[in-house]
C-alpha cells in the first residue's frame, strides 16, 4: 500500500498543472479540499468523474457535448441560417455570454500556425464547407482573434467558402466599450479609423 | 550583457501563463529571441504581433542566455491584417527568416529590405508582389545562394537574358540557351531590374525561379528540412488571383 503522503503529493502535482495554479497555490487548494473532505472534496471528485465519463466533442460543431451532438446543434430555434466560426470552445462561451448571436457555431480547435505546423487539414475547415451546403447556411460569421494567425485563418476560410456562394463576414475591429483613445495601441486606432461609420442615421 | 536595438517581430509564443518568447529580426543583432515578461497580457498582445516594429532592450546575465526583452512599440503595421495577400506575404517572410537565418548573426541588408517590404505591405501598396519577389532574391543573396543575373553564363552578353541556370543560378541569354532552353528556369525582367514592369505572370515566373533555389538548394543544404508551408500558400494565393483575374 502506498504512503498517503505520496497520494497527496500526486494530487498536488496534478492540481499544479491547472491554469492559474502553481505548486504553492495547488498545495493550498489541496489542503482546503482535505479539510472539507465530505462537503467539497467528495462531491467535486464525483462531478469530475461524471464530466470525464460523459463529455465529448459535438460531432457537428466541435463544442463540448454530453451526447453525440451539443444542445446548440439540437435546438431548432438555432437554425437561423447563420454559423459563427470560433477558434476554441472558450470563444464560443464568450459569444454565448454576450447573448447577441442566436445561430449555430463551428469550433475550429485552433488556427493556421507556421510555428506549430498547423495547416488547413488539421482544422475542421472541410467539415465547415460541408455544413454550409448541408444546413442551407446563408451567412458565415468568422469570429477569430485579431492576430496574424487568426486573420490568416479567417482569410483562408473565406477563400475555402467562396465556391459555395455563402456570405462570409468578420467581426469589426475598433474601440472597445469603455475604451479611451489615449490608451489604445496604434493598430487598433488604425483599424477603428478604417471601419468608421456615419453618425447621421 | 545588454543592448538596445530596433527590430520587427517574427513570432511570439506564450511562455508559462504570463510571459512570451519573442523572436525578432533586428538591425545589429540579426534574428534574436528573448523572454518578454507579461508578454501574454492583453495590454502587450497588440505590440507583439508578427510584423510590428519594436524598440528593444535586451538583457541577460551571460551572452548565451535567452535573456529578457523590454519592448516599446515603434511602428504598428496593423494594415496588413485586413489584406489577405499582404498577410500571406508577411507569414512567408517571417517563416523563411525563422527557417534559414542563423540566430544572432547580423544581416543589416536583409533587415533593411525586410523593413521596406513590411512597410509596403502595411501601406496596402499594390506593388507588394514584386517587392516580395525582390525580397526573396535578396534573401537568397544574404543566405549565400545569390543569383548572378548580370551577364550570360554562356556568351557573356548582358542583353537578352531570359533564363537562369537551375544549377549555378547564373543568367543565360536566349542565344546562349540553345537546345537547353526547356531545362532552364525563367528570368522575368522584374527579377533583374527594380524598375521593370511586373505583370502578375512574370511575378509568378520569378517566384518559380527563386522557389527552385529556396527548395532545391537553400533548404536541403542549409537546414535539411522542407520549406515552410507559408511560402507555398502565398504562391498558391497569387496563382489563384492570376487565374481569377484579380491580381494587382
Amino acid at each position: 500500500m502506498s504512503d498517503p503522503g505520496s497520494r497527496i503529493e500526486d494530487l498536488v502535482a496534478l492540481m499544479a498543472r491547472l491554469p492559474g495554479l502553481g505548486p504553492r497555490s495547488a498545495r493550498r487548494a489541496v489542503l482546503h479540499l482535505i479539510r472539507r473532505r465530505g462537503t467539497l472534496m467528495a462531491p467535486l471528485a464525483q462531478a469530475l468523474a461524471e464530466v470525464a465519463a460523459h463529455t465529448r466533442d459535438c460531432s457537428i460543431c466541435g463544442n463540448i457535448a454530453e451526447a453525440d451532438t451539443c444542445d446548440l446543434c439540437r435546438n431548432p430555434a438555432r437554425a437561423t441560417g447563420e454559423i459563427c466560426v470560433v477558434e476554441d470552445v472558450s470563444d464560443l462561451w464568450a459569444m454565448e455570454r454576450g447573448g447577441a448571436f442566436r445561430g449555430r457555431y463551428h469550433v475550429l480547435g485552433g488556427t493556421l500556425s507556421a510555428l506549430d505546423a498547423v495547416g488547413p487539414d488539421e482544422l475542421g475547415i472541410p467539415r465547415l464547407v460541408a455544413r454550409v451546403a448541408d444546413e442551407g447556411i446563408r451567412e458565415v460569421i468568422v469570429a477569430l482573434n485579431a492576430t496574424v494567425e487568426g486573420q490568416t485563418t479567417a482569410h483562408y476560410i473565406a477563400e475555402a467558402l467562396a465556391p459555395t456562394g455563402v456570405t462570409v463576414t468578420g467581426l469589426a475591429q475598433g474601440v472597445p466599450i469603455g475604451g479611451e483613445l489615449d490608451y489604445l495601441d496604434d493598430g487598433t486606432i488604425q483599424a477603428a479609423l478604417r471601419a468608421r461609420r456615419s453618425l447621421q442615421g | 550583457m545588454d543592448w538596445q536595438d530596433e527590430g520587427s517581430v517574427l513570432s511570439m509564443r506564450r511562455h508559462g501563463e504570463t510571459s512570451a518568447i519573442l523572436e525578432v529580426l533586428t538591425r545589429d543583432h540579426g534574428r534574436h529571441a528573448g523572454v518578454v515578461r507579461g508578454g501574454a497580457s492583453r495590454r502587450q498582445a497588440a505590440h507583439l504581433q508578427p510584423g510590428t516594429r519594436l524598440a528593444l532592450s535586451w538583457r541577460a546575465r551571460l551572452d548565451d542566455h535567452l535573456g529578457v526583452f523590454t519592448v516599446e512599440p515603434a511602428r504598428a503595421r496593423a494594415g496588413i491584417l485586413s489584406d489577405p495577400g499582404a498577410l500571406m506575404a508577411l507569414n512567408s517572410v517571417c517563416a523563411l527568416v525563422r527557417f534559414a537565418l542563423p540566430e544572432r548573426d547580423p544581416h543589416p541588408v536583409l533587415f533593411a529590405v525586410t523593413e521596406t517590404l513590411l512597410d509596403l505591405l502595411a501601406a496596402g501598396d499594390a506593388g507588394w508582389p514584386r517587392a516580395y519577389l525582390c525580397w526573396e532574391r535578396d534573401f537568397l543573396q544574404e543566405m549565400g545562394f545569390g543569383l548572378d543575373l548580370s551577364a550570360c553564363a554562356v556568351t557573356g552578353t548582358a542583353e537578352g537574358l531570359v533564363h537562369v541556370s537551375p544549377r549555378t543560378g547564373r543568367a543565360v541569354s536566349a542565344a546562349g540557351a540553345g537546345v537547353w532552353a526547356d531545362r532552364l528556369l525563367p528570368l522575368p525582367p522584374c527579377l533583374r531590374a527594380e524598375e521593370a514592369a511586373a505583370p502578375p505572370a512574370d511575378i509568378l515566373a520569378g517566384l518559380a525561379t527563386t522557389g527552385h533555389f529556396l527548395e532545391r538548394h537553400l533548404a536541403p543544404e542549409l537546414v535539411g528540412k522542407p520549406l515552410p508551408a507559408a511560402r507555398a500558400r502565398l504562391v498558391a494565393g497569387l496563382s489563384a488571383r492570376v487565374a481569377g483575374g484579380g491580381a494587382k
